[in-house]
C-alpha cells in the first residue's frame, strides 16, 4: 500500500533524476569528434574537466565566493534574527517582513536591479559618491565583481534564512530564559549560550542550503554578464561554462562531463561540511 | 472633595481597568537602529525599482529629483500601456506562461510530496528505507547540474520547446517530500489511522480525509516553496525553450537586458520598459506573501524541526 502513495514521486525521481544523471554519465563516457564521429573515450572527459583551467577557475571561484558569501550571509540573518526574537514592537514586525520580502523577487529581477544601482548612468551611487567629489566604483568591474555579486546574493537570500531562524528561536521554550536569568546570564550570553547553540539545526540547514545555492551559481552573473563590460567571462561559474559548451558549442558530451564533475563536487562538499557538523546537528539524517 | 473622591476612585478603579502591567520593553535603541539599517538595505532596491518606474525614458537618465526620488512628471500607467503592447503584448504571454508554470509546477509538485511524504511517514513497506536513502541523496543533488542532461534526454523524445520541457522537471521536488515525511510523522497519529481502519474506512479515504486536513500547515509551505521555486526559475527554462512565445517572465526579460546592452531594441527605450517589467513582475508574489503571512512564516521552519 505504501509503495501506491510514493509511486507518483518514484516515477518523477526516475525520469527526472534518475535517468538524466545516468544518461549524462553515459554521454560523458564518449566524445564528439568532427573527423572520427562519437566514440567512447572512458574518463577522458572527466580527466579533461579536472585539468581545463576554464573548469578550474569556475570551481575556484565559486568555491571562494561561497567561502566569502555563506559566513556573511549567516552573520547578517543570525543577527537579524536574534535581535527580532526579542523585540516585539510594531517596527519589528514590520522589518522582518521586509527584510525577508526580497526572497518574494526572482534572482533575474533581483541582479537585474542591483545592476541598475551599480550602473553609472541610472544609479544613485554616482550621485551619492559625486557629493564627496569621489567617483563611485563600479561594482561589476573586474576588481570589484566579487563584492558586487556577494552582495547581490546577499540581498536576495539573507531574508530567508533569517525567517528559518527567527521560527527556530520562537520554538523554544521561554522557562529556559527565566531559568538563565536567575541565574545571572547576561543577555549577551543568553543569546550565545542558549539560543544558539538551540537553533544549530537550523543554522546547518541553512549552511547545507547557502552551499548547494552558491556551488551552483548561475542566474545572476548570467543576467548581469551582458552589463559587466567582459568582466564576467563564458566560464565565469560552471554552470555557466556548462551552459555556453552545450548551447553555443554543441558540445553536450563534455557539458555533460561538466555537470556530471560538478554535482560530485556539491555532493562531496555536502557531505564533507554534513560529516564535519554531525555531532551539532543531524538535519538531514 | 470631589476631586480627592475623584482621585481616590480613579486609583482604586485603575488595577481593574488596566490588567497587570507587564514591564514595559526596553527601549532597545541599538536594536531599532539596526533594524532601520537593515530595512533601508533590504528596501531600496524596490523603492529604486518603483520609482524608475514611474519615469520616462529621459527622466531615467537625468531626472530631476536624481535616481531615488520620483521626476516632476510621473509616467507610470503610460509606462504599464507601453509594457502590455510592446512587440504585440509578448510581456502578457510571458506573465501567463510564468503563471501557468508556476501553477502547475507547484501543485503538481505539492501533491507529489504530500503523497510520498504521508507514504514514506506512514507505511512499512519493503524498500522502503533505501528508497529515503536515495531521496535524502538527491536533496544534496544541484537542480541545475541536472538541467544540460535533462535537455538532452527530453531532446531525444522531442519534448524540449514545449511547456512540459518546463512543467514536468518541476515535479520534482525532494526536499518537499522530506519536509511532508518529517511533518506527517509527527501530526498523523498512528491510533487515529487505525480508529479509522477498524470503523472500515478504506486506506485512500484515511488518507483523505483524516490525514490531509492534519497535514494542511506543511502542505501551504511546500506549495509555498514550490511556487516561488518554479515562478523564479531561470535555468531551466532558458535551456529548454528556444521560442520566446514559451517564455516565463525571468527568461522574457532577461532577453529583454541582453538585447538592450547590445543595442538591439530598434530604437525603442528597452530600458524602460525592463525596469516597468521587473517591478510588475514582483508585484505578484510580494503581493501574496504579505497578504498569507500566517501561513508561511511558521512553515519556513518545518524542516529544521528534525
Amino acid at each position: 500500500m505504501g509503495w501506491l502513495f510514493i509511486a507518483p514521486f518514484v516515477l518523477v525521481f526516475v525520469a527526472f533524476l534518475l535517468a538524466p544523471l545516468g544518461y549524462a554519465l553515459y554521454l560523458s563516457l564518449f566524445t564528439k569528434g568532427l573527423a572520427t564521429g562519437t566514440r567512447f573515450s572512458g574518463l577522458e572527459n572527466y580527466i579533461h574537466a579536472f585539468s581545463d583551467p576554464q573548469f578550474l577557475k569556475g570551481v575556484w571561484f565559486v568555491i571562494r565566493f561561497s567561502l566569502v558569501l555563506i559566513p556573511v550571509q549567516m552573520a547578517v540573518s543570525l543577527a537579524a534574527a536574534l535581535v527580532l526574537d526579542q523585540l516585539t514592537t510594531k517596527l519589528a514586525k514590520f522589518s522582518r517582513l521586509m527584510i525577508f520580502l526580497p526572497y518574494a523577487v526572482p534572482a533575474v529581477i533581483g541582479a537585474l536591479m542591483w545592476g541598475f544601482l551599480y550602473s553609472p548612468s541610472f544609479g544613485p551611487m554616482q550621485q551619492v559618491f559625486s557629493l564627496f567629489h569621489a567617483s563611485a566604483p563600479f561594482l561589476l568591474s573586474q576588481d570589484n565583481v566579487f563584492y558586487g555579486l556577494l552582495n547581490v546574493v546577499t540581498w536576495q537570500w539573507a531574508g530567508y534564512y533569517m525567517i528559518i531562524i527567527y521560527a527556530a528561536l520562537q520554538g523554544i521554550d521561554p522557562s529556559l530564559y527565566e531559568a538563565a536569568k536567575i541565574d545571572g546570564a547576561s543577555p549577551r550570553q543568553v543569546a550565545f549560550r542558549i539560543k544558539v547553540p538551540l537553533v544549530s539545526s537550523a543554522l546547518v540547514l541553512i549552511l547545507i542550503f547557502a552551499l548547494i545555492g552558491t556551488l551552483q551559481f548561475f542566474s545572476e552573473p548570467q543576467i548581469l554578464g551582458p552589463v559587466a563590460n567582459g568582466s564576467i567571462t563564458p566560464d565565469f561559474t560552471p554552470n555557466i561554462y556548462a551552459f555556453n559548451l552545450a548551447f553555443g558549442y554543441a558540445q553536450f558530451n563534455y557539458a555533460s562531463a561538466i555537470s556530471f564533475s560538478l554535482g560530485i563536487v556539491v555532493f562531496i562538499a555536502v557531505y564533507i561540511f554534513m560529516f564535519a557538523t554531525r555531532k551539532k546537528g543531524s538535519t538531514l539524517s | 472633595m470631589s476631586a480627592a473622591t475623584a482621585a481616590a476612585s480613579a486609583s482604586a478603579s485603575a488595577p481593574v481597568l488596566s490588567p497587570p502591567r507587564r514591564p514595559k520593553p526596553r527601549r532597545n535603541v541599538v536594536a531599532h537602529t539596526f533594524l532601520g539599517v537593515l530595512v533601508l538595505y533590504f528596501l531600496v532596491p524596490i523603492w529604486w525599482l518603483f520609482v524608475a518606474s514611474t519615469k520616462d525614458a529621459e527622466g531615467l537618465f537625468s531626472g530631476a529629483s536624481g535616481a531615488m526620488w520620483f521626476d516632476r512628471n510621473v509616467n507610470l500607467v503610460a509606462n504599464v500601456q507601453d509594457l502590455f503592447t510592446y512587440n504585440g503584448g509578448e510581456y502578457l504571454r510571458w506573465l501567463g506562461n510564468s503563471v501557468l508554470y508556476a501553477a502547475s509546477g507547484g501543485l503538481g509538485a505539492t501533491a507529489i510530496s504530500v503523497l510520498a511524504g504521508y507514504g514514506f511517514a506512514k507505511y512499512k513497506f519493503p524498500g522502503r528505507n533505501l528508497t529515503f536513502a536515495l531521496l535524502l541523496g538527491a536533496v544534496m543533488v544541484p537542480m541545475t547540474a541536472l538541467v544540460i542532461p535533462t535537455f538532452i534526454l527530453l531532446s531525444n523524445l522531442k519534448l524540449t520547446d514545449t511547456v512540459w520541457a518546463v512543467i514536468l522537471p518541476s515535479l520534482l521536488s525532494p526536499f518537499g517530500v522530506y519536509l511532508m515525511r518529517v511533518y506527517a510523522a509527527e501530526a498523523v497519529p498512528d491510533e487515529l489511522l487505525d480508529a479509522a481502519r477498524v470503523d472500515g474506512a478504506g486506506e485512500l479515504r484515511i488518507f483523505f480525509q483524516v490525514a490531509l486536513p492534519l497535514l494542511r500547515p506543511a502542505l501551504v509551505t511546500v506549495l509555498l516553496l514550490s511556487v516561488v521555486g518554479t515562478w523564479n526559475n531561470y535555468f531551466l527554462p532558458l535551456a529548454m525553450l528556444s521560442t520566446a512565445k514559451l517564455y516565463p517572465l525571468t527568461v522574457g526579460i532577461g532577453l529583454w537586458s541582453q538585447l538592450a546592452s547590445s543595442n538591439n531594441g530598434g530604437g525603442h527605450s528597452l530600458w524602460s520598459l525592463i525596469i516597468v517589467g521587473s517591478f510588475v513582475s514582483i508585484i505578484p508574489l510580494v503581493v501574496a506573501f504579505l497578504t498569507l503571512q500566517k501561513y508561511w512564516q511558521g512553515g519556513l521552519s518545518l524542516g529544521s524541526l528534525k
